[in-house]
C-alpha cells in the first residue's frame, strides 16, 4: 500500500500585517460559511445575513444595545490578554467576573436607600476587588503548590455561581419578593448613569475605554509590559533574565480579575440594577474568543468584543424577523474562532507534500 | 447642544418608527426562557403560540432569552418591530415587561407568573397548578407501599410551596401516614440535578416521584427504578410509559387565543387571570390504567368536582407543621392566602430554604 507523507514545518517569516489581516479573513470566512448554513437551512443567504449584521444596528438603539453588549466582554478581554500573553491561562474569568458581582451587589445593598456621589465609585472599586481576589486563588495555587490554573480557574467558576445562588436565594433575597431568588432592586445611587434619554448606554463604557487606555499604557510603555510579553515568548528567556516569574504570574492574574470583576458590576449597576442568578450569559467564557480575535492587543479587542456582540444581537433580530433558530449566534461565534485558528495554523506553519511511499507495515 | 440634538434625533426616528408601524399588521409576541424542545414548559407556551397562529393571527417567538439584560432588549425589539401583544412567560422577565410597557403605551404585554402591573398596558396571568396537584396527591396516597412520596422542588417561591401543601394535603385524606421528602434543587431547567435528585429520593425510600421542574429527566430515573411518577407542564407518557401514572397539562392555548384577538379587535383590558381546571389552562393527561378502575373513576370525578367548585385543595382545617391551624374547618383558603404562601403543611419533612 502507498501513502501519502506529509511534513508540517514552521514558517519563519510571517509578516506583521498579514497577522492582523487574518481575523478579518475569518471574518469573512464566517459570513461565507454562515450564508452556506442558513441556504441548507432554507433561507434566502443574504436577506438573512443582512438582519444578522446590519439591522441589529441600524438605528441608535440598536447601537447602543450593541455597546451595552460589547463593554464587558471588551473588559473581559482586555484583562485575559495580559494572562494569555504572559501563558498564564485563566479561563475562569466568569467566576471572576460572578465573584466581583457579588461583592460589588453586597456593598450596592449596603448602602440601600443611601444617598450620595460615593456609593457608585465604592461599589465599582469593590467590585473589582472582589474579583481581583478571587482571580488571585489559582494565581497563588500555581505559583506556590505548583497546581493547574486552567482547572483551577475554572472549577472556582461553580463555586462563585453556587455561592451567588446561596445568596439570592437566602440571605439576600428582596424580603418583599415573596421569596424570588433575586435582590432587591439597588437604589439610584447605585446605579450608573445613562447617557442618552431612553437609550440603556451607560457610562460604564468610558470605564471600558479608560481600562483599555490604561492596558495598552502597561503592556507597551513599561517594564511590567516588557516582561510580560518576553515571559509568554520563551520562559527560559526571561528566567535568564532574571525576571521574578511568580510575581508577575500574580500580577497578571490580578489585573485580569480585576477586568472582570468591573464587567459584573458595571453589569449589575448598568442594566440590570439587582443581582439575581443570571448577571451574566457566560460573557466570562465568550470573552476568550474576543481575546483570540482582538489577537491580544486592546485596539484589536475593541473591535472584537463589537463583532461578537454583533453575533449576539444578530441571532435575536434575525428569530424575530425570520424565525432563525436562535443558536446560529453561537454557530457563528465558534465558527470565527474555528476559522482563526484554522488560518493560524496555516499561517505560521507550512504542509509540505514528500510524495507517494510504500507504507511498511 | 450636542445632547439636545442627540436628543431630537431619537424622538424623532422613534415617531417615525411608530408612524411606520401604525398600520402594519397586527402582530402578537412571544418571549421563552428555554429551548421550543424542552418538551416542559417552554413546548407548552409554543403549542399556545401555534394556536393563536391557526386562528388566524400572526406570531413570532423568541426562545432561550436569558432572565438577565438581555430581557429587556428582546422585549423592546418585539415592540419596536410592530409587534402589537407581547408575551412574557418567565418570571425573570417581569421588571423588564414594566420598563418596556411605560415606553410603548400602544402595545399590549402580558406577563406570565408576575405581581407587577405598573402600567395600564400590563395584564399577569398564572394557572391553578396546585388543583393538578390535588388529584396527584390522592393518586400518591393510594399508590404508595412505602408512604412516602418523593417531590423534587425548583425554588421556595410561594407556587411551589402550594403545590407541595396541596398534594400534601390530599394524600393524608386517603392516607394519614403519608410523609412527603423534599429536595430543593433551585432550578427550572437541569436534566443532571433532576436526576439526581430523583435517585436520592428513591433510595431513601420514596416509590412515588414528582416534581415542580420542567425536564424529563425525573420521570426516566422513577421509569428505570421501577416507581410510580408523575409528568409536569406537558404530557411526558412517551418518556416514561409504565412508571407515569398521568402529567399536569399546562394548557395556554385558549388564554392566548381569547386575548390575542382581544386586544386585535380592540377590547383587550389590564387583568390578572389566574385560571385552573375550570377553564382548562390545568388539564391532565389520560389516566395510567395500571392504577385500576377504581382509582381512575375516583380522580376523574374530584377532577370533576374541583372543576365545578365542589371541591377545593385548601379546605380546612388545615394545619402547618408546628401544628397551628392555617385554615379552620370548613372554610376554604382564599386567593391572597395562596398567592402568599410560604409554610408547610403538616405532614411535610423538613424545612422551607430561607
Amino acid at each position: 500500500m502507498e501513502v501519502q507523507l506529509i511534513k508540517i514545518e514552521k514558517r519563519n517569516d510571517v509578516s506583521r500585517s498579514i497577522y492582523f489581516l487574518t481575523p478579518v479573513l475569518a471574518i469573512f470566512l464566517t459570513l461565507f460559511g454562515g450564508g452556506i448554513i442558513f441556504y441548507i437551512l432554507g433561507f434566502n443567504p443574504i436577506e438573512a445575513l443582512k438582519f444578522f449584521f446590519i439591522t441589529p444596528i441600524s438605528d441608535l438603539y440598536g447601537l447602543s444595545e450593541l455597546l451595552v453588549k460589547a463593554t464587558p466582554l471588551c473588559l473581559i478581554a482586555i484583562g485575559l490578554s495580559f494572562c494569555f500573553k504572559s501563558n498564564n491561562w485563566n479561563i475562569g474569568a466568569e467566576g471572576q467576573l460572578i465573584f466581583g458581582g457579588i461583592v460589588g451587589g453586597g456593598v450596592a445593598l449596603l448602602f440601600y436607600n443611601h444617598e450620595g456621589f460615593y456609593v457608585l465609585p465604592i461599589i465599582i472599586l469593590s467590585g473589582a476587588i472582589g474579583g481581583m481576589l478571587f482571580a488571585m486563588i489559582p494565581a497563588i495555587l500555581k505559583t506556590y503548590f505548583n497546581t493547574n490554573e486552567i482547572l483551577v480557574s475554572l472549577m472556582l467558576v461553580y463555586v462563585a455561581k453556587l455561592l451567588l445562588d446561596y445568596l439570592v436565594v437566602g440571605p439576600w433575597s428582596n424580603p418583599e419578593g415573596f421569596n424570588f431568588p433575586e435582590t432587591r432592586q439597588f437604589s439610584e445611587s447605585a446605579r450608573m448613569s445613562i447617557l442618552f434619554d431612553g437609550l440603556r448606554i451607560h457610562a460604564g463604557i468610558f470605564i471600558t475605554l479608560i481600562t483599555v487606555f490604561l492596558s495598552w499604557l502597561i503592556l507597551y510603555k513599561t517594564y511590567l509590559g516588557f516582561q510580560i510579553k518576553v515571559s509568554g515568548l520563551s520562559l527560559k528567556t526571561a528566567k535568564y533574565a532574571g525576571y521574578k516569574g511568580k510575581t508577575m504570574i500574580i500580577i497578571v492574574f490580578m489585573i485580569s480579575g480585576a477586568c472582570a470583576g468591573l464587567a459584573g458590576v458595571g453589569e449589575i449597576t448598568g442594566p440590570i440594577g439587582q443581582l439575581h442568578r443570571n448577571i451574566s450569559p457566560d460573557y466570562g467564557f465568550t470573552a476568550i474568543i474576543v481575546a483570540f480575535l482582538g489577537r491580544l492587543n486592546p485596539v484589536g479587542i475593541i473591535f472584537a468584543s463589537l463583532i461578537v456582540a454583533l453575533t449576539y444581537l444578530g441571532a435575536e433580530t434575525a428569530q424575530i424577523f425570520l424565525q432563525v433558530p436562535k443558536y446560529t449566534g453561537q454557530v457563528f461565534q465558534g465558527m470565527i474562532l474555528f476559522f482563526l485558528l484554522g488560518s493560524d495554523y496555516l499561517l505560521f506553519f507550512k504542509i509540505k507534500f514528500l510524495g507517494l511511499k510504500k507504507n511498511e507495515l | 447642544m450636542y445632547k439636545l440634538f442627540l436628543r431630537s434625533l431619537i424622538s424623532v426616528l422613534f415617531l417615525l418608527g411608530l408612524s411606520l408601524n401604525a398600520n402594519a399588521e397586527f402582530k402578537v409576541g412571544f418571549v421563552y426562557v428555554g429551548p421550543t424542545g424542552d418538551h416542559g414548559w417552554t413546548y407548552q407556551h409554543d403549542e399556545g403560540r401555534k394556536a393563536v397562529e391557526a386562528a388566524g393571527i400572526k406570531t413570532t417567538y423568541v426562545e432561550s432569552v436569558p432572565e438577565g439584560a438581555d430581557a429587556e432588549r428582546v422585549i423592546r425589539q418585539l415592540a419596536q418591530s410592530g409587534h402589537d401583544l407581547i408575551f412574557t412567560t418567565s418570571f425573570g422577565y417581569m421588571d423588564p415587561t414594566n420598563k418596556v410597557a411605560k415606553d410603548f403605551p400602544n402595545v399590549k404585554f402580558e406577563h406570565a407568573t408576575g405581581y407587577k402591573r405598573e402600567h395600564s398596558n400590563v395584564a399577569t396571568y398564572s394557572a391553578r397548578f396546585y388543583e393538578g396537584r390535588t388529584l396527584l396527591g390522592h393518586m400518591a396516597g393510594k399508590m404508595t407501599k412505602t408512604n412516602t412520596i418523593g417531590y423534587i422542588a425548583s425554588f421556595p417561591i410561594p407556587e411551589v410551596i402550594r403545590g407541595i401543601n396541596a398534594m400534601t394535603l390530599a394524600a393524608q385524606k386517603v392516607n394519614p401516614d403519608i410523609k412527603t421528602k423534599i429536595v430543593w434543587v433551585f432550578t427550572w431547567y437541569d436534566p443532571g440535578k433532576e436526576s439526581e435528585a430523583a435517585q436520592a429520593l428513591i433510595d431513601q425510600g420514596a416509590d412515588i416521584i414528582m416534581q415542580h421542574t420542567d425536564s424529563t429527566a425525573p420521570v426516566q430515573v422513577a421509569e428505570k427504578a421501577g416507581v410510580w411518577s408523575f409528568g409536569q407542564a406537558s404530557d411526558m407518557q412517551r418518556f416514561a410509559p409504565k412508571s407515569i401514572l398521568t402529567s399536569i397539562i399546562d394548557d395556554w392555548a385558549p388564554y392566548y387565543v381569547e386575548r390575542s384577538i382581544a386586544a386585535r379587535d380592540g377590547t383587550w383590558k389590564q387583568q390578572d387571570t389566574w385560571h385552573g381546571l375550570k377553564e382548562g389552562m390545568v388539564a391532565m393527561a389520560p389516566y395510567n390504567s395500571a392504577m385500576g378502575s377504581d382509582l381512575v373513576k375516583e380522580v376523574e370525578q374530584l377532577q370533576k368536582d374541583l372543576a365545578s367548585g365542589k371541591a377545593h385543595s385548601f379546605t380546612g382545617p388545615i394545619y402547618d407543621q408546628k401544628g397551628n391551624i392555617l385554615v379552620a374547618e370548613g372554610a376554604v383558603a382564599d386567593d391572597g392566602m395562596l398567592a402568599g404562601m410560604n409554610v408547610y403543611v403538616k405532614g411535610v419533612e423538613g424545612d422551607i430554604p430561607q
